[in-house]
């Protein structure tokens, strides 16, 4: 581990049942890129974002974010830190206005206490209104500020997508994960994402991206990470793991990946 | 589609004519009459669903009523504070009632509505506040009604938080499973407590709460008295709901695992709506216990948790005027009913399942104002 890695993995393992899952992953992030994970359905990449948040407990290995160690946190701590996500199969509040979801968001940024909530104290209403000021904020950076009173039920799925992109940037994190944000996109929306991502990270947040759209992932990632079958079958630069035989070998079966443009 | 229609159409008149049953009394030549009446019923709100004129009326009213909300509350708070002056003692003891269901209803709604627990065994912490006020002022005479008010909520809290600690780690169906445990544990206690709680004959003689000199004996001033209750827990409630806590409740309940993501601790979200909950439930249940001036197990059936429940679930869930609408209607109704004593849990059920089938968001709905104001333009646009 170097002083640019922000996030890390040590042999990263979790079994289900006598299943593996993930066999021992060990990856480092660097401090502002854009990583992607890629590998063919099942090969643990989603997993893998479950065992590094939290949201499974690891059966091995170990997890570090800014060379602190978070491997047995529980999401919430993880969220804290600094580590937000996005979730494959999309998870908005349905029953809540698009603010309102964004402001959820924002809860571990708010210091105004109950008291102050009941009696609607002045602290009260700073703290809100700046809340609500920064969630707007946020809702016109993924395009969706015209629709804040609106309830997230009523959105598209790939405006699910972008508020749930919003609701996790709302925590302010270091490092974003996100989880296949363009699949079943079109291709100009998926443009819109790609460029959505590189002002993500001009903002100073590593982003680390689970994608199946080769278009996408070949065109803005730094360095792509290749699962199969629950282990690490290759790293590097895009052009290198494009021509990598291995990665030809698990992702199509043989034969020649698509070009790339 | 057609199938569908046809199956609503019978659900809905076999259950008028269920809930006509008792008053018809076998007179079988009203059955015709009544069938008549329900139909024309249905074509008027048919035609008021799809009349444009009608639907603008329904929205304007919502619109009115939103932008003068202070106004609506100041009316329906000042209906309530003059109507003991036109109804008798036994009608102003049925609202009394009512308004002692409403509060547990709103306390119940933090946990069921807001946060989506769902909790069966709710009226034990109306138990445990009753009895703490029936114990300390009258069975042991320890301290006056206004210091046993507060330390009946903080015992049922305690209570909740008690039983939070292990049961919320469970889920759903699991969850409200120990929850009703909980209320029939606490009412073996009360009947078995012989020492403390004085067994099934229960406790005696607790007094009204007073001012100074003056004591609310008159049924009237306990109204009022439990009225402003009502309306102080509404608004500490309703407060919460519209914070960073409502908000993260209902985002828990919405989607757990995306609440958690989101840096939201669930269990003590989940601790904190449970623990609010039964605090106002046994403020609730010190009022009931000077009202009543007498207490035993018997009030506090697994019957009263579901009626509670019922309350919030009629009302809307999550709704907080919801609550207190549910419970009034859940209270004051029957009360006409009375005559009908023997089929009033039937026409109750009636009621029950046809608002599950046809608006099975309740009365009020979860988000009454958010849905009317879906499509409003943005401002400025």
């Amino acid at each position: 581990m170097t002083a640019s890695d922000i996030l890390t993995t040590d042999s990263l393992s979790v079994t289900f049942g006598g299943v593996k899952a993930l066999a021992g992953v060990s990856i480092s992030v660097r401090q502002g890129e854009i990583l992607s994970i890629i590998g063919p359905n099942g090969a643990g990449k989603t997993t893998f974002f479950n065992a590094v948040t939290g949201a499974y407990a690891p059966t091995g290995g170990r997890v570090f974010l800014s060379g602190r160690e978070i491997t047995d946190m529980g999401p919430d701590q993880v969220a804290r830190l600094g580590l937000a996500r996005s979730f494959q199969n999309l998870k908005p509040f349905a029953e809540m206005t698009l603010l309102e979801n964004v402001l959820v968001g924002r809860e571990i940024h708010m210091a105004s206490g109950m008291l102050a909530a009941i009696l609607r104290s002045p602290a009260f209403h700073r703290d809100e209104a700046a809340q609500k000021q920064r969630a707007r904020e946020l809702l016109s950076f993924v395009g969706l500020e015209q629709r804040r009173d609106q309830l997230a039920r009523n959105l598209t799925y790939g405006e699910r997508k972008m508020l749930e992109i919003a609701r996790a940037l709302a925590l302010e994190p270091s490092v974003l994960l996100l989880d296949e944000p363009v699949a079943g996109m079109n291709p100009t929306e998926t443009g819109f994402v790609m460029e959505l991502v590189q002002n993500i990270r001009r903002q100073g947040i590593t982003v680390v991206i689970i994608e199946h759209d080769m278009k996408m992932v070949m065109g803005i990632s730094d360095r792509i990470y290749v699962l199969d079958h629950g282990e690490l079958i290759a790293e590097g630069l895009p052009h290198e793991v494009r021509a990598n035989p291995a990665v030809i070998e698990a992702y199509l079966g043989g034969g020649t990946l698509a070009p790339a443009h | 589609m057609n199938g569908r229609n046809l199956r609503n159409d019978l659900f809905y008149y076999l259950g008028i004519l269920l809930i006509c049953a008792p008053f018809l009394k076998m007179h079988t030549v009203y059955v015709p009459l009544v069938l008549l009446v329900a139909w024309g019923v249905r074509s008027c709100a048919a035609f008021a669903g799809e009349s444009r004129t009608f639907s603008d009326i329904r929205l304007k009213t919502v619109n009115t009523l939103v932008a003068h909300q202070t106004l609506a509350v100041g009316v329906i708070l000042s209906a309530a504070l003059l109507l003991p002056f036109a109804s008798s003692n036994y009608l102003i003891d049925v609202l009394t009632s009512a308004i002692l269901y409403a509060i547990l209803a709103t306390a119940l709604n933090i946990t069921v509505g807001l946060t989506g627990v769902l909790v069966l065994g709710f009226i034990g912490f109306y138990g445990v506040g009753a009895y703490t006020t029936g114990i300390l002022t009258a069975k042991f005479a320890l301290c006056g009604f206004w210091i046993a008010l507060p330390l009946s909520g903080l015992a049922a809290m305690l209570c909740g938080v008690l039983l939070g600690i292990p049961a919320l780690r469970l889920k759903g169906d699991y969850l409200a499973v120990v929850t009703l445990g909980f209320g029939e544990i606490i009412r073996i206690f009360l009947t078995n407590l012989n020492g403390l709680t004085g067994g099934p004959n229960g406790i005696l003689g607790i007094k009204r709460p007073s001012f100074g000199l003056f004591t609310l004996d008159h049924p009237r001033d306990f109204y009022w008295f439990s009225l402003a209750m009502l309306a102080l827990i509404v608004l500490i409630v309703s407060r919460l709901a519209n914070s960073r806590y409502g908000r993260s409740w209902v985002a828990i309940r919405e989607n757990e695992m995306a609440a958690g993501a989101l840096g939201i601790n669930v269990f003590r979200k989940h601790l904190l709506s449970f623990s609010l909950s039964a605090f106002f439930g046994g403020i609730a249940g010190s009022l009931f216990a000077v009202k009543q001036g007498f207490i035993s197990p018997d009030s506090f059936t697994f019957y009263e948790s579901v009626l509670v429940l019922c309350m919030v679930v009629l009302g809307g869930i999550g709704n907080v005027i919801g609550s207190v609408t549910g419970a009034l209607l859940l209270i004051v109704v029957p009360e006409f009913l009375r005559e009908f004593s023997l089929y009033r849990m039937l026409v109750f059920g009636a009621v029950m399942i046809a608002f599950m089938v046809f608006r099975p968001n309740g009365l009020l709905g979860s988000r009454m104002i958010t849905q009317e104001i879906q499509d409003r333009e943005d401002d400025g646009q």
